[in-house]
């Protein structure tokens, strides 16, 4: 096979590498095609159509990102058939759909509304029965409402592909078709098995799986996101604090993170309500006049010096064993390293442990 | 090897079991015991003859009397009267539905005469569990030829050179498709055939399974011979019990004798096939998404490419043909390529199964010649339209087919000519329908099975279908507006072009095709609130015609709802805003004095 191949698209002749799809090599060439239930990380199912284009020579409307390159097709994105085809769908996705973008948690970012914007859909033209089931509230931390889900199916395989816990898949036939976890246990009991990584939030293109914490708390476009890295492993994971009038509202995931992409456990995603709680620690405290003494907020100074100045004193009175270090898997590997050569070199003892033991 | 001077072959398919025909053939048994006659007369239980309706059917050979709807009470006169003295039982035959004519032999019912069994050749005349009858009948004399003296290369050739094409739908040259998953690279390729009949109505695949399991066997072994397999799957659907049952003991007969297995025939070819069942959905029969329920997941169709040839069960290089398909294989083989395609037209060679349902004088299993026309399978073969009503159209391909009326009857029945007619030959199932059915009906019934059965997976077939069954429903209650066609074809094209697989891309040919020849019964119902063939309820008025009331007031009595008044003797009227069109008083009246429409 040859290595790169030859294609127009939209009139523009463009050379890519053989083997990649239609809808990659026109994202190469700056050209947006739609999509729903693509997800460069994930198979793909080829499964909502949003994203089809007209090549010329073929029969019916191919989905772009299951269709690969070939020499000398001619492909248009946004032909007449393309454009009546996509509004079709869409038309009949808000056939489908609550349409309560109003008070929605993801209106903003969402792409039903936002395609819905693009090809001019104000409202569907299809009067018919609707899904309606109750929201499901019984997670902790996130909210399913499957009224508002398109089927693109991207939580099923994200939870299955990355996550592998596969809590959730398709379940029924035709117009009531619905993804749920086993026998439609609710996502937040134990059965289902969901470990609450909130992944499947992460990739949903619409608002039928949210974030419980932020809702009605702050609109996508009302928070500053700032990039940072989790405080709770050694993995390292790095995602986005939602910041709204200087507090964190929420997290969002952050695609460009090097180490974890778009996942996160759920201590990450949802675990953040200790920033600004009332009983945390953020400064150094010394217990001052004696055991029965009171705790006293010192400076970093002097709460170090304190330290150091016990530890000698307890190792040269009861010896280095009588001193133990244990350390946290909260640390990086670099902090945790650096804590066992303070153990064995500086404080010369082999007493030296971590939490994860525990 | 004991001889018997006559045989009784007892029908052991599904239709003539659930018409009784187990406790038929233990009471012929128990009658031939009891006349002594046990070691002369040799009593066999075969598969389906393909004429259910007319079960249980028992045939006596040598002559070949074709006895129907025989009952318990009949065995014992069968037995003392044909198989002692020689006297057919008149009553018991085959009567000619015009000329009530009686029709002694097999051959000579018009049911049968225009008939030619390739796939079907021994459906009815072997006992299907037993091996020896199918060998006896040269089976696996196709499967020793292409193992000893063709290379899988010729297997191919000669595959191609008969011109057999797919029989589960869409037709594809099944050379061809052999050609593909031999060319693909690997060393581990399986074969896989299709037996999930979902189509409402299609027992072609049911019936071949029961009455001549072997013959899907022995074209399995070839074409895995021919691509490379070593490992086969059969899927069928669960609710084929029967069929799994004859299966069961076929694979493990052709196993003893070394014909399914490990070094078939001493040759080193080796192959094992296993049955998989289905769960009964309909889009189960979609290849891939067979294979991923072959794999343990939802049965949902997957994007093409990659083709099953290149990446399919457990993407690995695979080959998947129909029941009837494979049937056809160990024919190919045995005759010859030539001869297989002297049947048949130009680009459709052989024979096709056809399942004949609904309103028609004989309904069943029919396997004519490709070519034939549809008048000749409905008037000649099915005997024309019940009740000499007038036929109306014939709904061709099931769901996913189209209705094609009376100017088109006497086009060749291939598969070109089917889907340029909006039809398509799809596994086979013929609805014939008579002026009696609402066609805006006869669309909107399987536009709900096809919306039922939609996997869910795509949006235009998911959710387009629904809305499209909803815009019927609304036509049919009289709620039309004129826009609703248009909404129909433009919404009926885009799922067409857009869904993922074949049930969707298909879905509205029944209302594409109806909206083609039927437009105006559309119109009326939309324009004039009514429907012409008086089946949608909701436009229907009944009204009694004066001048043939006779005011005798059977009408009066009988309505649920009282809407009925009048003097005695005089003329009586229906209120029909009382009326709740149950159509009792109509089979009431005796003067014909009531109408609907
Ligand atoms: C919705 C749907 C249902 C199908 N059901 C069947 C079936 O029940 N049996 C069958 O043989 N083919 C069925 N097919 C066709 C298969 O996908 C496949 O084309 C066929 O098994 C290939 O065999 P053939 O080449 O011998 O026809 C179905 C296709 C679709 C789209
Ligand atoms: S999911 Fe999107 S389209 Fe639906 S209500 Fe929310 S914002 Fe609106
Ligand atoms: S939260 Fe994580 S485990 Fe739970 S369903 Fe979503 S992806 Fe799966
Ligand atoms: S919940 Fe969201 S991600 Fe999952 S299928 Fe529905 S729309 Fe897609
Ligand atoms: S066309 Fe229908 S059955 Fe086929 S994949 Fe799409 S939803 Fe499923
Ligand atoms: S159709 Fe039924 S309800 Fe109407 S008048 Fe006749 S009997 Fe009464
Ligand atoms: S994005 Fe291509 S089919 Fe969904």
């Amino acid at each position: 096979m040859a290595d790169n191949v030859t294609l127009t698209i939209d009139g523009q002749k463009v050379t890519v590498p053989a083997g990649i799809t239609v809808l990659e090599a026109a994202r190469q060439m700056g050209i947006d095609i739609p999509t729903f239930c693509h997800d460069p990380e994930l198979s793909r199912p080829g499964a909502c159509r949003i994203c089809v284009v007209e090549i010329k020579g073929w029969r019916n409307l191919p989905p772009s990102c299951v269709t690969t390159v070939t020499e000398g097709m001619e492909v248009e994105t946004e032909s007449e058939a393309v454009v009546e085809a996509r509004r079709t769908i869409l038309d009949l996705l808000l056939a489908n759909h609550p349409q309560d973008c109003m008070t929605c948690q993801k209106f903003g970012d969402c792409r039903l509304a936002d395609y819905a914007y693009r090809y001019g859909l104000k409202k569907t033209t299809f009067v018919g029965e609707q899904t309606n089931v109750p929201v499901d509230e019984s997670s902790a931390v996130i909210t399913r409402d499957v009224n508002k889900c398109i089927l693109c199916g991207k939580c099923v395989r994200v939870c299955a592909e990355i996550v592998g816990r596969n809590v959730v898949d398709f379940v029924s036939r035709g117009f009531t078709t619905k993804v749920s976890p086993a026998l439609e246990l609710g996502l937040g009991e134990k059965e289902a098995g969901c470990v609450s990584c909130g992944s499947c939030v992460a990739v949903c293109p619409v608002g039928a799986l949210t974030e419980k914490n932020m809702q009605g708390i702050a609109r996508p476009w009302e928070v500053k996101k700032v990039k940072t890295t989790c405080p709770y492993c050694g993995c390292g994971c790095n995602f986005d604090l939602n910041v709204k009038d200087g507090k964190v509202v929420g997290v969002t995931s952050n695609p460009t993170s090097v180490v974890n992409g778009r996942h996160l456990c759920v201590k990450g995603r949802f675990g953040y309500d200790f920033i600004h709680s009332s009983d945390r620690l953020t400064r150094p405290l010394i217990k001052k006049g004696g055991k029965d003494g009171d705790f006293v907020e010192v400076s970093w100074d002097e709460a170090i010096r304190h330290v150091a100045s016990r530890l000698k004193e307890i190792k040269e009175k009861n010896g280095s064993e009588a001193i133990g270090v244990l350390s946290s898997a909260r640390c990086t590997n670099e902090e945790n390293y650096l804590m066992n050569k303070l153990a064995r070199v500086a404080l010369g003892t082999n007493n030296i442990d971590h939490c994860a033991r525990l | 090897m004991q001889l018997y001077r006559a045989h009784v072959l007892v029908c052991g398919g599904t239709g003539c079991v659930s018409s009784g025909s187990k406790k038929i053939q233990e009471a012929i048994v128990d009658e031939l015991a009891k006349q002594n006659l046990d070691k002369e007369i040799k009593v066999v239980e075969t598969g389906c003859h393909g004429f259910c309706e007319m079960g249980p059917i028992v045939i006596v050979y040598p002559e070949g009397t074709f006895y129907c709807q025989v009952q318990v009470d009949d065995i014992a006169e069968i037995v003392s009267e044909h198989l002692v003295k020689g006297r057919i039982v008149q009553r018991l035959l085959f009567k000619a539905p015009l000329t009530e004519e009686q029709v002694p032999s097999y051959k000579d019912i018009a049911f049968y005469r225009k008939q030619h069994r390739v796939a079907l050749r021994n459906c009815g005349h072997i006992d299907p569990e037993h091996i020896q009858e199918y060998i006896a009948r040269d089976g696996y004399e196709g499967l020793a030829k292409a193992l000893t003296t063709m290379t899988p290369q010729q297997v191919i050739e000669e595959m191609k050179k008969s011109g057999l094409r797919g029989r589960g739908g869409g037709g594809f040259p099944t050379g061809l498709k052999w050609e593909f998953a031999s060319k693909s690279p690997g060393p581990k390729k399986y074969i896989i055939c299709n037996a999930d009949e979902g189509d409402p109505g299609a027992f072609m695949d049911r019936s071949v399974l029961e009455g001549d399991p072997h013959s899907v066997l022995e074209g399995m072994l070839i074409g895995a011979y021919a691509i490379g397999a070593d490992e086969g799957y059969i899927y069928v659907r669960a609710e084929y019990p029967l069929a799994i049952k004859r299966l069961k003991v076929a694979i493990a007969q052709a196993e003893e004798l070394g014909l399914l297995g490990d070094n078939i025939l001493g040759t080193g070819f080796s192959c094992r096939l296993h049955i998989k069942e289905g769960a009964g959905a309909f889009v189960c029969g979609e290849e891939t998404a067979l294979m991923a329920s072959i794999e343990g997941s939802r049965g949902m169709p997957n994007p093409r490419p990659p083709f099953p040839a290149v990446k399919g069960l457990w993407e690995k290089p695979s080959n998947i043909n129909n029941v009837e398909t494979y049937a056809n294989v160990p024919v190919i083989f045995l005759h010859g390529a030539e001869k297989f395609a002297s049947m048949g037209t130009e680009n459709s060679k052989g024979t096709k199964v056809f399942a004949l349902t609904g309103k028609l004088r004989n309904t069943g299993l029919a396997e004519v010649p490709m070519g034939i026309s549809l008048r000749e399978i409905i008037f000649d073969i099915g005997g024309g339209i019940m009740e000499d009503k007038k036929f109306k159209a014939v709904q061709i391909g099931g769901p996913s087919g189209g209705c094609i009326p009376e100017e088109h009857l006497d086009t060749p029945v291939d598969y070109d000519s089917l889907i340029a007619l909006g039809a398509m030959m799809g596994s086979g199932g013929l609805v014939v329908m008579d002026e009696t059915s609402c066609m805006v009906d006869v669309a909107r019934f399987f536009l709900n099975f096809t919306q039922k059965e939609s996997c869910g997976k795509c949006t235009p077939c998911r959710e387009g279908t629904k809305r499209m069954l909803e815009i019927l429903q609304k036509i049919c209650d009289g709620n039309g507006v004129p826009e609703d066609i248009t909404t129909l074809e433009t919404l009926g094209a885009v799922i067409k072009n857009t869904a993922l697989c074949g049930l969707g891309q298909t879905a509205p040919n029944p209302v594409l095709a109806t909206l083609r020849y039927f437009r105006h019964e559309y119109e009326a119902h939309i324009n004039d609130k009514k429907c012409p063939a008086g089946v949608c309820t909701a436009l229907l008025e009944y009204k009694i015609v004066a001048e043939n009331c006779k005011g005798c007031g059977a009408c009066a009595r009988v309505c649920p709802v009282g809407a009925i008044t009048g003097e005695k003797k005089e003329p009586h009227e229906i209120d029909t805003s009382k009326c709740i069109k149950c159509g009792s008083c109509i089979e009431k009246c005796k003067f014909n004095a009531i109408v609907k429409g």
